[in-house]
């Protein structure tokens, strides 16, 4: 659907895109992810035709953004971030601004409008100026601009920064139902969001892809490191973290709490063997009594924090 | 391009002149303005002519019009506005072609009200409608040249009062080139007359339609226009 080949963008001598290549296909969401400054909006703004690229190229359906810009610019639907709309409109004028430049005839115009003010929950304000919105609002009436057209592709810079976490929610629900058939490309610094919504993410660095993948992808490919947390009742301190430390694989033991006689541990596995038999059978020697066991991966907040820390 | 385009920021940019009061305000101080230099002469001279008026408007449409434009570009891009707009299935050169028109657009309405100084001299006196005509067809060529720009003064900054600046300043030079550098030699004076935009217009105004002075305003906008072209275009 979408292939973007070294792209590299220079802001005078400072460099936002590095030599930047991805395949983005039809039918998936895909999620931006970065630090701030990281080329994300960059990356978004040439792929909707506001900036053009220093070098590189990028096509979308076979169509090359550096010929028939006009053409993509048709079937891509942008929300900027913040949405930054005329001021001094009201949203339905603004809507129907939106609607006339994207072609739709009148009677097609006011049935899509009244659609997305209902997807979008408009309904209230439609008749209000747009600088008068609060900013949840103004990102809604953004989300409905994007989506005029209802465009193969939707670009959206931080769709649910200021919202509420009730709209969040629901925007999320919208973003999810357009993906199932059309492409989505969201970004955000909200890991949640990316769990949330995404099929699938790149995280950017400096104006460099550091990692492609599902979230579930990122999480494996990250060394070979995860956690197992069990609770033991019955079990003396410094015996278990002998007996448990001493199984291979096992990097660390970290004692969590020890309230009420029960014992409760986290063991840094540093192997990419599943070592959980091995310590099932270990604890099955003593006479502790297993209440909790399980097997936890490292978090994203920790994958994104090892791929994008300052070095 | 596509005129549907155009036609569509056209009338976007032209209705929110009128939502906003800065439209009114430009709209009275232009009348006010230019009924006093006209009325405070008007009956000294006992002679009904709307010379004096036309002979002042290039200066104070020189003043008046990089008012209307200078929100063009300028407040897009501080807004941020423009990133929508140019994401939109629009080229920059019907974005600009918009923008201009509607520029224009308001000069005309904003003179409309001063026919009202050509109809109370014809009810006093014997008007020739000849140079009457070609004062008002005169002032959209000026009107639309000084709009175009302003324009391009406005695509140069998110400024607003740095783009009015710029573009007065233009058109000022424009309108008194040749009063400005008279103690130059006369064959230098004669280019000079040339290139400002009062000689031009003066002769319009006389009732004469040239195609020397038509060209002359024509490639004024072209150029000023094409100036912001690029000057947008240098900004992806």
């Amino acid at each position: 659907m979408i292939e973007i080949n070294d792209l590299t963008k220079y802001y005078g001598d400072l460099c936002a895109l590095d030599h930047v290549s991805l395949t983005i296909e039809k039918g998936k969401i895909l999620g931006l992810l970065g630090p701030n400054g990281a080329g994300k909006t960059t990356a978004m703004r040439i792929l909707t035709g506001y900036l053009s690229p220093t070098s590189g190229t990028v096509v979308a359906k076979g169509l090359s953004i550096s010929d028939k810009m006009l053409e993509i610019k048709k079937m891509i639907g942008y929300l900027p971030e913040s949405a930054p709309l005329y001021q001094d409109m009201l949203v339905f004028d603004y809507l129907s601004y939106v609607a006339e430049i994207r072609g739709l005839g009148r009677e097609e115009m006011i049935s899509r409008i009244k659609e997305l003010s209902e997807i979008c929950g408009l309904r209230e304000v439609m008749h209000r100026s747009i600088h008068e919105l609060s900013k949840g609002y103004k990102q809604r009436v953004g989300l409905a601009h994007a989506m005029m057209s209802d465009p193969e592709i939707l670009v959206l810079d931080e769709p649910t920064s200021g919202l509420d976490p009730n709209q969040i929610v629901e925007i999320r629900d919208i973003i999810r139902k357009i993906g199932r058939e059309k492409t989505v490309i969201l970004s955000t610094h909200i890991l949640s969001e990316v769990e949330a919504t995404c099929d699938r993410v790149v995280i950017i660095n400096r104006g460099r892809i550091v990692a492609d993948g599902s979230t579930e992808e990122l999480r494996k490919s990250s060394e070979s490191e995860y956690f197992l947390s069990m609770k033991l009742r019955g079990a003396d301190e410094r015996k278990a973290m002998e007996i448990l430390s001493a199984v291979g694989g096992v990097r660390e033991t970290l004692v969590e709490d020890r309230a009420g006689g029960d014992l409760s541990l986290r063991l840094l596995c540093g192997t990419s063997e599943d070592i959980r038999e091995k310590i099932y059978r270990r604890i099955r020697e003593t006479d502790w009594v297993l209440l909790e066991y399980r097997q936890e991966s490292k978090s994203l907040e920790k994958i994104f924090r090892e791929l994008t820390k300052e070095n | 391009m596509s005129a549907g385009n155009i036609a569509c920021i056209f009338k976007r940019e032209f209705k929110v002149y009128f939502i906003s009061p800065i439209a009114y305000v430009v709209i009275a101080i232009f009348l006010v303005l230019s009924g006093w230099f006209f009325f405070s002469t008007f009956f000294l001279y006992n002679q009904a002519q709307l010379r004096d008026f036309f002979s002042l408007l290039p200066i104070i449409l020189a003043f008046i019009v990089p008012t209307v434009t200078m929100r063009l570009f300028s407040e897009e891009f501080s807004v941020g506005s423009y990133e929508v707009l140019v994401t939109l299935p629009v080229t920059s050169r019907e974005i600009i072609a918009g923008k201009f028109l509607a520029a224009t657009a308001f000069v005309a309405i904003m003179m409309a009200p001063t026919l009202s100084y050509a109809i109370t001299t014809a009810s006093m006196g014997d008007l020739d409608w000849g140079p009457v005509a070609g004062g008002y067809i005169g002032s959209i060529f000026l009107g639309g040249a000084f709009g175009a720009i302003g324009i391009f003064a406005s695509s140069l900054t998110r400024n607003q009062i740095i783009a009015f600046i710029v573009g007065m300043v233009i058109c000022v030079a424009l309108t008194l080139i040749d009063k400005l550098l008279f103690f130059l030699p006369e064959s230098l004076l004669g280019f000079l007359q040339y290139m400002g935009a009062d000689y031009h217009f003066q002769n319009i105004a006389r009732g004469i339609l040239d195609s020397r002075d038509i060209l002359y305003f024509a490639s004024l906008i072209f150029i000023a226009l094409y100036g912001a072209h690029l000057v947008v275009e240098g900004k992806k």
